[in-house]
Parts: structure tokens; sequence; C-alpha cells
């Protein structure tokens, strides 16, 4: 009797639910809390990989959860708990209250109840049951491993596919209510080609949100050919010489350099942690004149697009910097409380474990006037980055990148193939190096682990030169 | 729900849904951890996860699997359920089964299991280090990357042979990252990291003395010119570097292909004869120590270089029975079962009259490099070509003198590294990811700002 009345009292995706969610956050307000924020989430996930001309793995799984933010002043409490009854939900609250060391109850609630229940997901119901079948998955991932079957240098030879579905409920004590279905999709091509004491790797990943057909219409035969190229051209490459000079980087992932070393930096967490040296530089000079980024979460089917962010704000096209002048940070609630700029809508978190940061979402350079030709043409001595790998930023803002597919400039052209290199500076030093920007802006997606966890991003830019970067190598 | 239930729990669904052979993996953890910001709480965190992974294997003996946080009778039923429908897309080129190991015994580290202290105390304590750190000088201004956690888990193996283990331990962590600025410098940070089993074993008064100490050290800093470079690695660098090549041990890596090992390299010689290198999960120091692994097989010390020589591989069940031996205890559960290893020791072997003893950090007074912490590994090693290319914290010795490095980064091959080791130093340290003496190389590519 006892299970069968809590469990009639559990949270149920898919019905209202605003009693009882009203009920747990008046319960937190009565508590002493200034704000309560309930997370609530039901997944679906499913990966496939592909190895040589065999399914090797399909790795479903599934799960619910809560995570519970409670704030007073400008301290705030998270609790993440699998158990979503009533009960589950007010004992996280209350050990929420006890973290704050919250002692005096609030007698003059401010919670007047939520509002209407802003529905995103009403359009997305069926995305679940229109994704490809695992099935559907495997056949075409093994076509992909198969379009790599090309050279017998090709020792290694992958395709892997991951779906993501995720539906929210979204509810807090200023009213709001809302819910929401999210469906990412991403798929990668992975080969190391072996010739005696050479060996090279390719690799692609794309991605998409919101687009359940995206995967039947994806072109593997196009990837293969393209990872299969990196591949080839790296084999045989020398090992870069390490210096300063001037490089030129590609579009789509080439902004990943941006995203890690200039977009953490926009973040209002970094601003709180100290850790950011924009976080008094808004409307001033940071970057070339040539430069202008933005940050959105709206570009249709990208990955980092979002219909609410996972605090429930409808993700707005913030402009981080005009013309070299940065303009905005992206902030969350915690973000604005504590540093006063008003939230953007980046309020992300990987899932209910962690509680949401502000996070970017699509992020890119603006695109320039140049032809990437002029930008290659306007260097006697350099390198071209034609595909980036990954890379880190350290905590006084040091970044450095692997560059995964690059070529010496010499006199204005590209010559030969070069591998080993690491391009390492700092956003401050490198932002104003940014001196031409191309007309070829391309997006691409990635993930971007952080304080509130692995989240969906695109990053993208088109062509752009920086004057003199460090480029590490033997 | 206990151990004894859940498998109860399984064992009935499975029954209901015509399954007979299952395993599962299950993870019960709580956690509370808390950061602070110049005193103020700034974000306190406690969390109540339950996670487990299923295995069923049909009338073909196809492995299909599934995991979930949802542990009622429906969300165990359906993950049975979506198993077995994963499990007709199974392997047919690898069959997997039980380890042959996984009813025998296992060895419980006796260890003196805490209690939680709670958010409270938690917070108390991090204020009062932050506080400490701050004030030790004054050119460190705040502590961005700070945290107290503690952890309280149980893990879980069970199947349907009627195999069943488990085993709980608690632990605890502080960090402490500072961040220091004077005048016309470049801000510099670097911190410490302590484990234990509870908070009340950690050592916090050496976590803020090292953290002030190696972030104050910093600051006098100085570029390096791009060169070659006699180099000095530290334990902590050492033990990195060897796990982001842990492939070289590894089977599966060696049957997907992505070694620099294959399946007859046991016996080269990859190193020079006065290293050895063991796994050994179940070493007293290690506080994350687990009695088996992903699979239920115990875990064990394991040579993996023996005198400079490859003498092991780490293996899951389906890659030992490849490599016909038997499973090492380093299996990850999994749809494909990964292997890793668990916590690495590093020794002198006796057969080091070839190296050059006067090589002593502490007094050595020539020019080198000592290099502290290498960063981002995920980015910067390759390790299916054996080259790395990283950013590291450390120093420039010149004439027993040492000033910090302001920015650089490493470069080389594995293989190259093992065959050009120079010294291996008597003293062996204990870190947060194993045991390791400090070791030098002979020439090392560094790229600096000159």
């Amino acid at each position: 009797m006892v299970s069968a009345s809590i469990k009639s009292t559990e949270i149920r995706f898919g019905e209202c639910n605003k009693k009882l969610l009203e009920e747990v956050i008046f319960f937190g307000i009565s508590l002493g809390a200034d704000f309560v924020e309930l997370f609530i989430e039901n997944s679906d996930n499913a990966s496939v990989l592909a190895e040589e001309d065999f399914i090797t793995s399909v790795s479903p799984s599934f799960g619910k959860g809560a995570g519970i933010r409670i704030f007073k002043d400008k301290r705030d409490g998270f609790v993440s708990t699998n158990d979503l009854s009533k009960h589950g939900l007010m004992r996280s609250i209350s050990q929420a209250i006890e973290m704050l060391d919250i002692s005096k109850k609030n007698n003059n609630s401010n919670f007047n109840g939520l509002n209407d229940l802003k529905n995103y997901s009403k359009s997305k119901i069926d995305w679940l049951n229109e994704v490809p079948t695992i099935n559907e998955v495997s056949e075409k991932l093994l076509l992909s491993t198969k379009s790599l079957k090309i050279d017998k240098k090709v020792v290694v030879r992958k395709g892997s596919y991951a779906r993501n579905w995720q539906e929210v409920i979204i509810a807090s004590s200023d009213g709001t209510y809302a819910t929401d279905i999210r469906l990412h999709q991403t798929v990668g091509l992975n080969i190391i080609a072996n010739d005696a004491q050479y060996r090279s790797n390719g690799s692609r990943r794309f991605g998409s949100h919101g687009i359940p057909n995206e995967f039947r219409l994806w072109d593997h035969e196009k990837a293969a050919n393209e990872v299969y190229e990196t591949s080839m051209n790296m084999l045989y490459a020398d090992y870069v010489q390490a210096g300063q000079m001037p490089v030129v980087l590609a579009n789509k992932f080439g902004g990943v350099i941006f995203h890690e070393a200039c977009g953490h930096l926009l973040e209002t967490t970094q601003i709180e942690r100290g850790t950011t040296p924009f976080s008094d530089k808004l409307n001033e000079k940071i970057a070339h004149e040539s430069v202008t980024a933005i940050d959105e979460g709206l570009s249709e089917g990208s990955f980092g697009s979002l219909s609410i962010d996972d605090e429930g704000m409808e993700p707005e096209k913030s402009i981080l910097i005009k013309d070299g002048i940065l303009k905005k940070f992206l902030s969350d609630r915690a973000g604005e409380l504590r540093t006063g700029h008003k939230r953007t809508g980046s309020g992300r978190r990987q899932n209910y474990s962690f509680a949401a940061a502000s996070r970017m979402r699509n992020t890119y350079i603006a695109k320039g006037e140049f032809t990437k030709e002029e930008l290659i043409n306007s260097i006697s001595d350099g390198l071209y980055c034609k595909s980036m790998g990954g890379g880190s930023v350290g905590a006084t803002g040091q970044f450095n990148f692997a560059v995964e597919e690059g070529y010496l400039i010499k006199n204005g052209k590209l010559t030969k193939p070069v591998k080993g290199a690491t391009l390492i500076g700092d956003a401050k030093e490198v932002m104003p190096k940014i001196s031409m920007c191309g007309n070829d802006l391309e997006l691409a997606p990635g993930f971007c682990g952080s304080v509130s966890g692995s989240v969906n991003v695109t990053v993208g830019q088109p062509h752009i030169k920086v004057d003199s970067i460090t480029v590490g190598g033997r | 729900m206990n151990a004894t239930e859940i498998t109860t729990q399984i064992t009935t669904a499975a029954s209901i849904l015509n399954i007979d052979k299952w395993d599962y993996g299950a993870s019960f953890s709580n956690d509370y951890s808390v950061q602070v910001d110049r005193g103020a709480a700034k974000q306190l965190k406690a969390s109540q996860k339950q996670v487990i992974t299923l295995r069923v294997w049909n009338k073909e003996n196809l492995v299909g699997i599934t995991t979930t946080s949802d542990l009622s009778e429906s969300g165990i039923k359906k993950a049975l359920k979506q198993a077995n429908i994963a499990s007709e897309f199974g392997n047919k080129n690898e069959f997997t089964d039980f380890s042959p190991l996984s009813k025998d015994p296992i060895q419980v580290k006796e260890v003196d299991k805490k209690n939680p202290l709670g958010i409270k105390k938690l917070l108390k304590i991090l204020r009062e280090a932050e506080s400490r750190l701050i004030e030790s000088h004054e050119a460190i201004k705040s502590i961005p990357y700070n945290g107290l956690s503690e952890s309280f888990y149980e893990r879980i193996y069970a199947n349907s042979d009627g195999a069943f283990r488990n085993y709980s331990n608690s632990q605890a962590a502080i960090y402490l990252y500072a961040r220091a600025e004077e005048k016309d410098k470049k801000p510099r940070s670097s911190g410490s990291v302590k484990l234990g089993y509870g908070v009340e074993d950690i050592d916090i008064e050496s976590c803020i003395k090292e953290a002030a100490k190696k972030t104050i050290a910093h600051l006098d800093y100085t570029s390096i010119k791009t060169g070659k470079y006699l180099v000095c690695l530290s334990p902590e660098a050492f033990l990195t570097l060897i796990s982001a090549f842990s492939s070289i041990f590894n089977a599966r890596s060696i049957i997907d292909g992505v070694s620099l090992s294959d399946k007859n390299s046991i016996g080269d010689l990859i190193s020079i004869p006065a290293l050895n290198i063991y796994d050994d999960g179940l070493n007293d120091k290690n506080i994350s120590s687990a009695p088996f692994d992903g699979e239920g097989t115990p875990t064990k010390k394991l040579s993996l270089i023996n005198k400079g020589k490859l003498e092991n591989f780490l293996h899951s069940e389906s890659t030992a029975k490849i490599f016909n031996t038997i499973p090492t205890g380093h299996a990850g559960l999994g749809s494909k079962v990964s292997v890793s290893p668990d916590w690495l020791v590093i020794e002198k072997s006796n057969e080091c009259s070839d190296l050059n003893m006067t090589l002593e950090h502490k007094n050595y007074q020539g020019n080198f490099v000592y290099i502290e912490e290498l960063n981002a590994i995920h980015a910067g090693v390759r390790a299916s070509q054996g080259s790395f290319s990283l950013p590291f914290e450390g120093w420039l010795y010149n004439n027993g003198e040492k000033r910090s490095i302001e920015s650089a980064t490493v470069a080389g091959d594995i293989k190259y590294l093992l065959k050009n080791i120079i010294n291996i130093e008597n003293e062996e340290e204990l870190t947060t990811s194993g045991i390791s003496p400090h070791i030098w190389i002979n020439e090392l590519s560094i790229t600096g700002d000159e």
C-alpha cells in the first residue's frame, strides 16, 4: 500500500504534473529558500559501433532523474536523485536547504504558482519513433566502413553512431513551467593508415539536433573520401619545425580554437571564478577589428541549438564581439545573480546530475571579405591548419591545440604536409592578431566538457589568418 | 535496494522473459561536494546515483546490453527486454562469455571506511583551507579551482551462473588550484590534489602548503628557447605518459589495431632493461582499489614490463580467449568490453648498471628541464602513432638554480622515450595515479616562446 501511494505521486512524463511540482516548490520556499528550480529528465539513448565489416557494439541506455537547485541570497545548493516520487523530491529539497544552512522558515511565500505550461515538445512527440532503427544504423555504418576499404594501407576502419533523446520538465519558483524534447544524433568515421614505420589517423564527426531523418541523409561516401584523403596526405608527412609563425586556420572545426580559447572566457562562470582577463573589458577592444563573434542557440538543426535552455529560457542570439569590441557575456541564472550580466538562454547541463551553468551553444566568428586563397597568398612562411584536433585551456587562459592535418605555406602557396604541430597561445594575445577573415563561414558539431558536464555545441568560422602564433613541434 | 534484492529482482524478471543467461554490474553511490569562492559557498552538491548495466545472451549465444538508472520492477524488465533486442546485433565475430574467474575468491582490502561528514563540515574545512592558502602569499589572489568531496559507493557483479560479489568503499578528495598575480607579470596557476578514504584521512595541511609553494615558485618565470633538452620527468608526469600510452599493454587495443604492440610482442625489449612496470590495483596505497573488475574477475598484480621486456597484456574475458590465456581483472562492462589499467607502479629493475646515477633532480648542477605536470593529454597524445606534444608546468635548471618556465610544450615519441631513459632515481613517490621515481630522458624537443 505504501509503495502504491508513493507511486501515485511520482512525476510522470506526458502527464500533468503541475500540482505535484507546485507542492514540491512551495515546500522549498516555505523552508526559507529564495528560489527553487526543478529539472526533471527522461532519457533514451543508443549507440552503435562498426569496426571493419562487423557491428561490434550496440549500447542502448535509458533513465530518469531530477536535479533540484535552491538559491539563498547568492549561494546555491544542488541535489540530484533518481527518485522522482514526491517523497524523493521533497527529501532532496530538505537536503539542499540543510546544505545552505537555512534555518529561518519563510512565512511570506513569494511563490505564486507555476505559469501555464509552455510545451515546446508538441511537434517533437514522434521524434523517437522517426529516428533510424538499429538495423538501419548498422547497415549504413557498415556501408561507410566498406567505403573506407580503398587501400591496403588502411588498417583500421571505424564508424560510430550515437542518438541521445531527452525529455525535460523545468519548473521553478519564478513561475517557469516548460517541457521540451531534444534529439541529438552524431556519426563519426575514423581510420588509421599504416605503411612500414609510417602511421596516420583520419577522423570526421557530423551531428545534428532535432532532425530525426538526418542520419538517413548522411553522405557516407563523401565522408569516407574526406577521412581517407586526410590520412593519406598525412601518412608520410615530416614533423613540423617548432617556432613563431603566421597561420591560416581552416573553417568549420577550426572554430574550436575560438570556442576554447576565447568563448569560455566570455561565460559568466569564468567571471565568477576570476579566471577571465575580459571581465572588466565590456565595450573595450579585445580583438582585431576584423573579428565579430556570435553565440546563439537558434540555427535550425545545428548541434548546439535548443528551443529552451536547461533553465527554461528561450535562447537568444548573443553578439559577443562586434568589430573587435567586447559586447556581451554568456549568462545563466547564477551568473546573472552573481555578476549582474543578464541571462542569455545559455544555462546548460549534460543531464539532471549537473547544475546548469553558462555554456556556449553555436559559437562562431562571422564571415569576412577575403577568399581562402587571399589569406594563404598573404603569407611567405607559415602554416595552414586544414583540420584541427582537440585542445585545452589552462587556468590562466593559455591554450594548446593539436593540428590534425597541416601544410607548410611558402611564398603564398601550400607546400608539403607536416604533422605533430600544436598551436599554443592565450586569447588575450591571439585575438588582436586575427587580421583577416574569409568569406566561407561553416559550422561543425562538437562536444564541450566543462563545469556542467559535456554538452552538444557547434563551433565555426570562415578561414582566418593569425599574424603570429607559437607552433609546437619537434 | 541492496545487492541481494536487485539480483533477486533480475533473476525473477529474467525467468519471466525466458532469458536464461545474464549478468550485471551495478553501482550505487552517495556523493557530496563543495566549492568555495573567497569565503562564500559557491556550489554545494549532493547526489544519489544508481546505475545498472545488464547483459543477456540469446539462444545464438550473442550478447546484448542495456544501461539504466531506473531500478523499478518495470525498469529492470524494460532493460532486460532492450538487452535481448540488442543481442540480435551481438558481435558474431567475437563471442563473449562469463569470466571463468568470476567465482574465484577475491581479495577485499581491509580499509577504514568512513561515514559522511556532511556538507556543512565539508564547507567549513574547505573555507579554512582556501583562506589559509590565500593568506599564505600576497600574490595569491584567489583559488579559482577548488573542491572538497566525499563519496560512498557500492559495486556489484552477479550472473545467472551463481557468481555474486560486491564491495563498498568510501573516498574523499580535495583539490586547491591557486591563481597568483604580480604587477606587470602574467598570472600563474598551480595546485595540489590529495585523496583519502575519508576527509579525516586527507593531509589538508600538505595540500595547502604544496599548492602555495608551487604557485609562488611559478611567479618567477622565464621563457625558454625552442630546442632539445635533457629532461627529468616527475613521478606524476611519467605516470601520466605511461597511462596515456597504456594501449601498448592493452589486448583490446591490439585486437583493434590501435596499439603499438601486436600479439607477438610479448618478450620484446621496449625500454631500457632498468625499467619495471606493474599494474597493481590492490596496492595498499591505492585508495580506489577494487577487488574485481566489470566482469567479476579478481583484481591482481600484473607485471607489464620486466627488465625492459614486455611481459604481459591486460585482458578481459574475450581478449584472453583470443590470446589463449586467462583474464587479468582489467575489464569494464559494456557492449564492447573495454580494458584498462588500474594503478601503475614504476620501479628500477636490478639491471641498472648503465644508468647515470649522478642525475638526481635535487642535486644535479647541470642544465636540464624538470617537467612537473603534463597537461591536455586528450589533445596532445596520438596513442596509435606513439607521438605526443603536450604543454607542461615545469622548471628550467641552470647550474643548480631553477626558474619556472613561462609556457612550453614537450614533444616526442614514446618508443624513443622508453629507450632513452638515462636514469631512474632511487626514491619512489606516491601520486594520485600510482607510484614512480623521477625518470631522466636524454633528449626531448621543447617548444618555448623564443
